[in-house]
């Protein structure tokens, strides 16, 4: 039967792939043999098939197969068997020992042995107020407090530090506290020293009672 | 690295290759074979990934999510299919997946199944034949038919390399992309067809025109 070039091209990929009925394909290869353009149609689908079908066309990025390796490798057993209660037991412990250790951690801080019994009245100073203590003393004191022991080994912090690690303050650079904390004056700036402003505006340190 | 002594030895004559013998080595435990096993392959579900999510770092992440997937169920894997075809469909799957996560559709031609009834009709290279593929021993000639192939349309190209750089039978192209045989078979004609009109087209503009082969005269 004589087939048109349309019809050739309609199946071209079919007789490519080997399915075509027997008398449909003998139709197609007598067209081919007197027509040019259905004969490079042919030629050029096969050619496409063969050059997209050769291995030299798969590429992958550099590094893919290392990368893909050390993925498999990483324990894929773990990943897949996310479920069981036995991957989740690693990170429930993690994280239970890392929510104790916190605990832990604060329950000492707030029972850290006090240098001096005067500390706690210390409460009323601002908090992020910066002070200073030396080796061999028990105080802070504000910057430049003439009565700080050892100045060479002079080590500066803040005032919730200094309380929390038992320091107590200086009764002379830091009075104006220290007479809030006893009642005397809460409400009043009757002092005159007028170099132990700093920090003033600052939230006090909130430890417990200021109570002594 | 995996050793290979870790295999039992199996006389010559017997009747399964090196990839059953990893397979079942695989599937009894031995996660340290895997890659072994899909390493013939990781070019080709490459290609895969990259037809359809049309990014290559996209198309990593997706095939070494599509392998450890491949891995946790290797125990479903059935000796009756084509180890290379499961490992494919997984990868596809995984791709379209992520495509839709991702919606990347947008930008191309969104996720229009119709198939054009029109007909196509193939350019009159009257002299053009075929393009050896010793071309493909250059890096320019490849790269020029990777960017023909880029250039079709999402449906034609996932479809045309399944078929055609998967070699995955119509069948099974149609149970990857979840689309029907006519479709495949109606995307896969107008794919090569283009294709050819591309590179027929490429040559006369001389993308190839510096290959080896190439003497002042046609290929043919």
């Amino acid at each position: 039967m004589v087939i048109q070039c349309e019809q050739v091209w309609r199946e071209v990929s079919n007789y490519v792939d080997g399915d075509l009925d027997a008398a449909l394909r003998l139709d197609m290869e007598e067209h081919i043999k007197t027509c040019p353009r259905c004969a490079s149609v042919l030629a050029g689908v096969r050619n496409v098939v063969v050059l997209y079908g050769d291995e030299r066309m798969l590429e992958v990025p550099a590094g893919f197969s290392r990368r893909l390796q050390n993925r498999l490798a990483v324990r894929p057993m773990a990943r897949l068997r996310w479920p069981s209660w036995e991957t989740w037991l690693a990170p429930v412990a993690a994280m239970a020992l890392i929510v104790g250790g916190v605990r832990l951690a604060n329950d000492f801080s707030f029972t850290h042995p006090v240098k001096s019994p005067l500390a706690l009245p210390g409460n009323s100073i601002p908090a992020d107020m910066v002070v200073v203590v030396s080796d061999d003393s028990r105080l802070f004191h504000v910057p430049g407090c003439k009565f700080i022991r050892d100045p060479k080994s002079e080590r500066t912090l803040t005032a919730k530090e200094a309380i929390r690690e038992g320091y107590a303050p200086c009764s002379r650079c830091l009075r104006q506290y220290l007479k809030a904390a006893n009642g005397r004056g809460e409400n009043s700036n009757d002092d005159d020293d007028a170099d132990d402003d700093a920090g003033a505006s600052g939230s006090a340190v909130v430890l417990g009672s200021s109570a002594q | 690295m995996p050793e290979p002594t870790v295999l039992p030895n199996s006389p010559p004559a017997a009747a399964t290759t090196r990839e059953q013998q990893l397979i079942r080595a695989v599937q009894g435990g031995q996660r340290e074979l895997f890659y072994e096993l899909v390493r013939p392959y990781e070019k080709r579900v490459y290609a895969a990934a990259v037809a359809i999510l049309r990014n290559q770092q996209d198309a990593e992440d997706a095939v070494q999510e599509a392998m450890l997937k491949a891995f946790a169920h290797i125990g479903q894997f059935r000796a009756e299919a084509r180890f290379s075809t499961w490992l494919i469909q997984i990868t596809v799957n995984e791709a379209l997946m992520r495509r839709r996560r991702e919606r990347t559709v947008v930008m191309e031609g969104l996720d229009d199944h119709r198939d054009s009834e029109a007909e196509y009709a193939p350019r009159d290279f009257a002299d053009w034949r075929e393009i050896p593929s010793e071309a493909l021993e250059r890096k320019e000639a490849r790269q020029h038919l990777a960017r023909a192939l880029d250039s079709l349309d999402r449906k034609y190209r996932e479809v045309f390399v399944l078929r055609d750089v998967e070699h995955l039978n119509i069948q099974e192209t149609a149970e990857a992309l979840g689309i029907s045989v006519a479709s495949v078979k109606t995307r896969l004609l107008r794919a090569r067809l283009m294709l050819r009109d591309l590179l027929a087209a490429g040559w006369q503009q001389g993308w190839f025109s510096r290959l080896p082969f190439e003497k002042g005269s046609k290929p043919w």
